[in-house]
């Protein structure tokens, strides 16, 4: 059994919204010297046997085309078979 | 015989009536198209209308992307299909890569509901053809992932080529790159745009009917086609 964890978040130069609300509510909760928040997205993806292969370029593939958009974010992908 | 013009219906979708009556209005007959339809019913141009597809969850647009209806239309609107894309259409056009860049959370973190004025930029698409180039309109904008973003690069080259067919007048609503509305790709066949015409086509329901003549236009093209 394999775990995926593949972690999105927007491109550095992209605006970040939900990041800068939560940068505010961090420093009005008394949380002193946050200079930046980045909101992100975790994918938890736990598949039967081994990740290798053509299932594995299968995984990398959609990491880029489904799970994120390459336009406007990157992503990392960690495999533990 | 008048164009058939598709309207789809993904789940969520909310305003595939609004876009249908707009069609009626224009002089087509608008034809129900559903996202799961494996076949575009031979219609002559296609709508995708504004809404929640799929509840917006993974990223606005990036699931219906993958609708077996939307690889017919990604196919045929790469051969010259007319198709216009409204709020959440726009959304969708740009996960499909048939227009560039993407739309993101509104810089000011709130849904928008407002009419808005736009000052027509090109005439040169079969969605905007019926404009007079620097018309400006009022049609009602709502959203809260509306901000257009692209690279500087292709924000350049959008300008350059004349692909820009829309711009936000009066202040940017929603902190889209450099205040625009809506675009097109190379062709002029495929038009994003995140405010809503067919809101805005009668004036029982409408702040204008400045919204007619998004499809006034593509009827025209299609009838001095056949």
């Amino acid at each position: 059994m394999a775990r995926v964890v593949v972690n999105v978040a927007l491109k550095p130069e992209i605006l970040d919204p939900q990041g800068r609300a939560v940068q505010g509510a961090l420093g009005r909760l008394g949380l002193g010297g946050v200079t930046d928040v980045r909101q992100g997205k975790q994918f938890i993806i736990d598949l039967d046997g081994d990740l290798e292969g053509d299932r594995a370029a299968l995984m990398e593939k959609l990491a880029e085309e489904l799970l994120s958009n390459p336009v406007i974010e990157d992503f990392t992908l960690t495999v533990e078979n | 015989m008048s164009a058939r013009i598709g309207v789809v219906t993904f789940p969520g979708s909310l305003d595939d009536a609004d876009a249908a009556r707009a069609i009626r209005i224009a002089g087509a007959t608008p034809v129900a198209l559903w996202h799961g339809d494996a076949d575009l019913h031979g219609v002559d141009a296609v709508v995708l209308p504004g809404g929640f597809s799929y509840g917006d969850y993974l990223r606005c647009g990036a699931i219906a992307k993958f609708a077996p209806v939307m690889s017919l239309i990604i196919e045929k609107a790469q051969s010259g299909l007319p198709v216009l894309g409204i709020c959440n259409g726009f959304q969708i056009l740009c996960e499909s890569h048939l227009l560039p860049g993407a739309l993101t959370r509104n810089d000011h973190q709130h849904f928008i509901c407002q009419d808005q004025k736009l000052r027509i930029e090109s005439t040169e698409t079969l969605w905007t053809s019926d404009f007079a180039l620097g018309q400006e309109i009022v049609i009602p904008l709502k959203n809260g992932e509306g901000g257009y973003v692209a690279s500087e690069a292709t924000l350049d080259e959008l300008f350059a080529e004349n692909r820009v067919i829309a711009t936000y007048q009066g202040g940017n609503p929603n902190g889209s790159y450099r205040d625009i509305a809506g675009i097109s790709n190379k062709a002029g066949n495929v038009v994003g745009l995140m405010p809503h015409p067919e809101h805005a086509v009668e004036a029982l329901t409408g702040p204008t009917t400045d919204g007619i003549p998004f499809f006034a236009s593509v009827v025209k093209s299609l009838v001095g086609a056949s």
